[in-house]
């Protein structure tokens, strides 16, 4: 989905596993979407996908997806699409993500797009 | 059923241990992502949107007890608990690690099963009536031919870089529960006017966002001829497809764009001259017989056509008799029925079985159904060889697992791809909406009041949810960065094939299900009779009432 934001996070999925992991701000990588470096503005996103896709050895399909920031300056996915991808099928929520972790390590409530 | 030879197994255990050692290259660095990505999706492996997916082969439909049990194996030990039953007769897997998918392929190849050629540009599975050497409209067991066409395609190396996908549908009646007017090769089993049997042969079906119904391209085609003439269209398209622009690249915008006559006459030279240089395609006699051998169905033992014991059980059970006015059909042989396990629990995700589930349905086979079980292109499982008498057990046993719906064919039988909440390349959640339109009309007097009704739903342009082809079609889109709902009517995938007709603009996800309800509304209020179904209703009164039952409401469009 086409959402304009300056702000972008790096997500990818674990080559052995699969799951989806973020790219942190010490250049590492997490299941929790509230670890997820956030990059403002273009140049600072390409940096932080750059980074990421640096490590094929590690993980595969990196890419950046829009956030939006709250209130708190907490990052929060801008798409539908990065909102399931970080907590797990809208139909089951014994699954993904949302089965899998602490409440605080997901994002909130989608944000308007 | 089909049973592996030497050669089969062999192969299939040869291509498990292959990926064993590509996928230990991609971890120790001797293959890139760029170079290990095709390898992976030659044996089934995707990545989704939450983690790998496997898409397993079923090749047309057909399953035994053991493979079924060990499709709940893999779903209890490397996966979630659950599988899902496609549109193209597979099932896919949601949650494998990469790193155990060798161990999952060997797990299938001791039970004669493989996940090869259903990703790429090749041969696809290939698929078959459910009720295949059952049905009491059937001229012919179509899995010989499918069966053949199998052993063709797999690996076959002219045939393994094609422009794109190919994927082909054998149907053995003349009622067409196959869809294989939506597939790039249709094959109809018929007669000639000397009570000969053949195939006519159609070409171009096909969904996605191009949607296109198969034109004959042979009236009638001798069976001995089949796969040296399919072969003839594989090479025509090889040549002349397009690869310029994978969105033109299937074998329907070639027929389109050069026109049936053009390409009948290049595949009638092509199949001459295969022909005059006698085939290497073409299987000998002695191979056929043992092909079809294993297709000759099973003895079944001579039964009275009415069961007293089935009587007497609908006279006690009310929930019986609707589910098998829903889900019953009639069998070649007196005695026994087909009988559809409905994949669809009303609010439930369409296709989705739990290995319990699995394993229930593995045992009714076993039991009771000569050891067959059908994957429909429906999502449904089907007990192709029930005894009547056996039938009241077979209920109790599918009730206590949760798999006793009465609904095949009803409202609530919806097909229903993974859309966004699995699918990487969705642009919509398609299951929700299922779940929502079956809430809403549930299980009971009012759906079958209804009657016939197939809704089908997709979650992209790609169309794997066969929106295009239902009675009501629903396909989830993205505008602005919302989903957005396109509804068409009109559509059939049956032997009188339509694509159905987009009636106005995208609705917003919440209105979806309430628009199906009005439309359902406005077919109750405008049909002939009962026995008019909904499809007929709208080719007899046209779009513009169903049109003002969906927007005079004045729903959130988007």
């Amino acid at each position: 989905m086409k959402v304009k934001s300056d702000f972008h996070i790096v997500s990818a999925n674990l080559l052995l596993e699969g799951d989806i992991v973020y790219r942190t701000a010490g250049g590492g990588w997490s299941r929790a979407w509230r670890d997820a470096a956030v990059s403002h503005g273009r140049e600072a996103a390409d940096a932080l996908l750059a980074s990421a896709a640096a490590e094929p050895h590690l993980v595969v399909d990196a890419q950046l997806a829009p956030v939006f920031l709250d209130a708190a300056g907490q990052a929060r996915p801008a798409t539908l699409r990065e909102r399931i991808r970080a907590l797990g099928p809208t139909t089951r929520t014994d699954l993904g993500k949302q089965a899998d972790l602490a409440p605080e390590a997901l994002p909130g409530a989608l944000e308007a797009a | 059923m089909y049973r592996y030879d030497e050669f089969d197994h062999q192969f299939v255990r040869d291509r498990a241990a292959r990926f064993r050692e590509q996928v230990a290259r991609r971890l120790d660095g001797s293959l890139t992502e760029t170079e290990f990505k095709p390898l992976r999706l030659q044996n089934g492996v995707y990545l989704q949107l939450h983690a790998y997916m496997l898409r397993i082969a079923i090749p047309y439909g057909t399953l035994s007890s053991r493979q079924m049990d060990r499709l709940a194996d893999i779903a209890e030990r490397w996966d979630r608990g659950y599988g899902h039953f496609t549109t193209r007769q597979n099932i896919q897997f949601n949650w494998p690690q990469l790193k155990d998918i060798p161990d999952i392929l060997d797990a299938l190849a001791e039970v004669e099963m493989h996940a090869i050629q259903t990703s790429g540009n090749c041969v696809r599975n290939v698929t078959a009536d459910h009720y295949a050497g059952a049905a009491a409209d059937e001229i012919e067991d179509p899995r010989p031919l499918a069966e053949i066409l199998r052993q063709w395609s797999t690996g076959h190396p002219e045939f393994a870089f094609l422009p794109r996908k190919f994927k082909i549908a054998v149907t053995g009646a003349p009622q067409d529960r196959a869809a294989v007017k939506a597939h790039d090769i249709g094959l109809i089993t018929t007669r000639n006017a000397d009570g000969q049997v053949g195939y006519e042969v159609l070409v171009g079906g096909g969904l996605g966002r191009t949607p296109m119904i198969g034109k004959t391209i042979r009236e009638f085609l001798p069976k001995d001829d089949a796969l040296p003439y399919i072969e003839a269209i594989l090479r025509v398209y090889n040549l002349y497809g397009r690869r310029d622009n994978k969105y033109k690249a299937r074998i329907k915008i070639l027929v389109h764009e050069e026109g049936l006559e053009k390409i009948r006459a290049e595949v009638e030279e092509e199949f001459a001259a295969r022909r005059a240089e006698g085939s290497k395609a073409a299987p000998d006699a002695a191979q056929v017989a043992k092909i079809r051998g294993y297709f000759g169905g099973p003895s079944l033992a001579k039964r009275p056509a009415v069961s007293e014991t089935l009587q007497q059980a609908l006279v006690a059970d009310p929930g019986l008799a609707a589910w098998i006015e829903a889900n019953m059909a009639a069998h070649r042989t007196p005695g026994y029925a087909v009988a559809t396990i409905s994949l669809k629990p009303i609010g439930g995700a369409p296709g989705d079985a739990t290995a319990a589930q699995m394993r229930v349905v593995a045992d009714l086979a076993r039991r009771y159904s000569a050891d067959e079980i059908r994957v429909s292109h429906e999502q449904n499982l089907v007990l192709p060889h029930l005894a009547l008498n056996d039938v009241p057990a077979v209920y109790a046993a599918l009730k206590a697992a949760a798999l006793a719906t009465a609904n095949a064919g009803q409202v609530t039988d919806i097909i229903a791809c993974p859309g966004l909440d699995y699918c990487a390349l969705a642009t919509a959640r398609s299951i929700p909406i299922a779940q929502e339109v079956s809430n809403r009309f549930g299980e009971g007097a009012r759906a079958r009041e209804i009657g016939e009704l197939k809704i089908k739903i997709s979650g992209c342009i790609n169309a794997c949810g066969h929106h295009h082809l239902g009675h009501i079609g629903v396909l989830g889109l993205e505008k602005g960065g919302v989903e957005s709902y396109q509804i068409t009517l009109g559509g059939d995938a049956t032997e009188t094939a339509a694509i159905g007709d987009r009636i106005g603009p995208g609705l917003a996800y919440d209105e979806v299900a309430p628009a199906v309800e009005r439309l359902v509304e406005a077919y109750l209020a405008h049909r002939a009779g009962p026995e008019e179904r909904f499809i007929d209703a709208y080719r007899r009164l046209g779009p513009d009432p169903f049109k003002a039952a969906v927007y005079d409401a004045a729903p959130v469009t988007v």
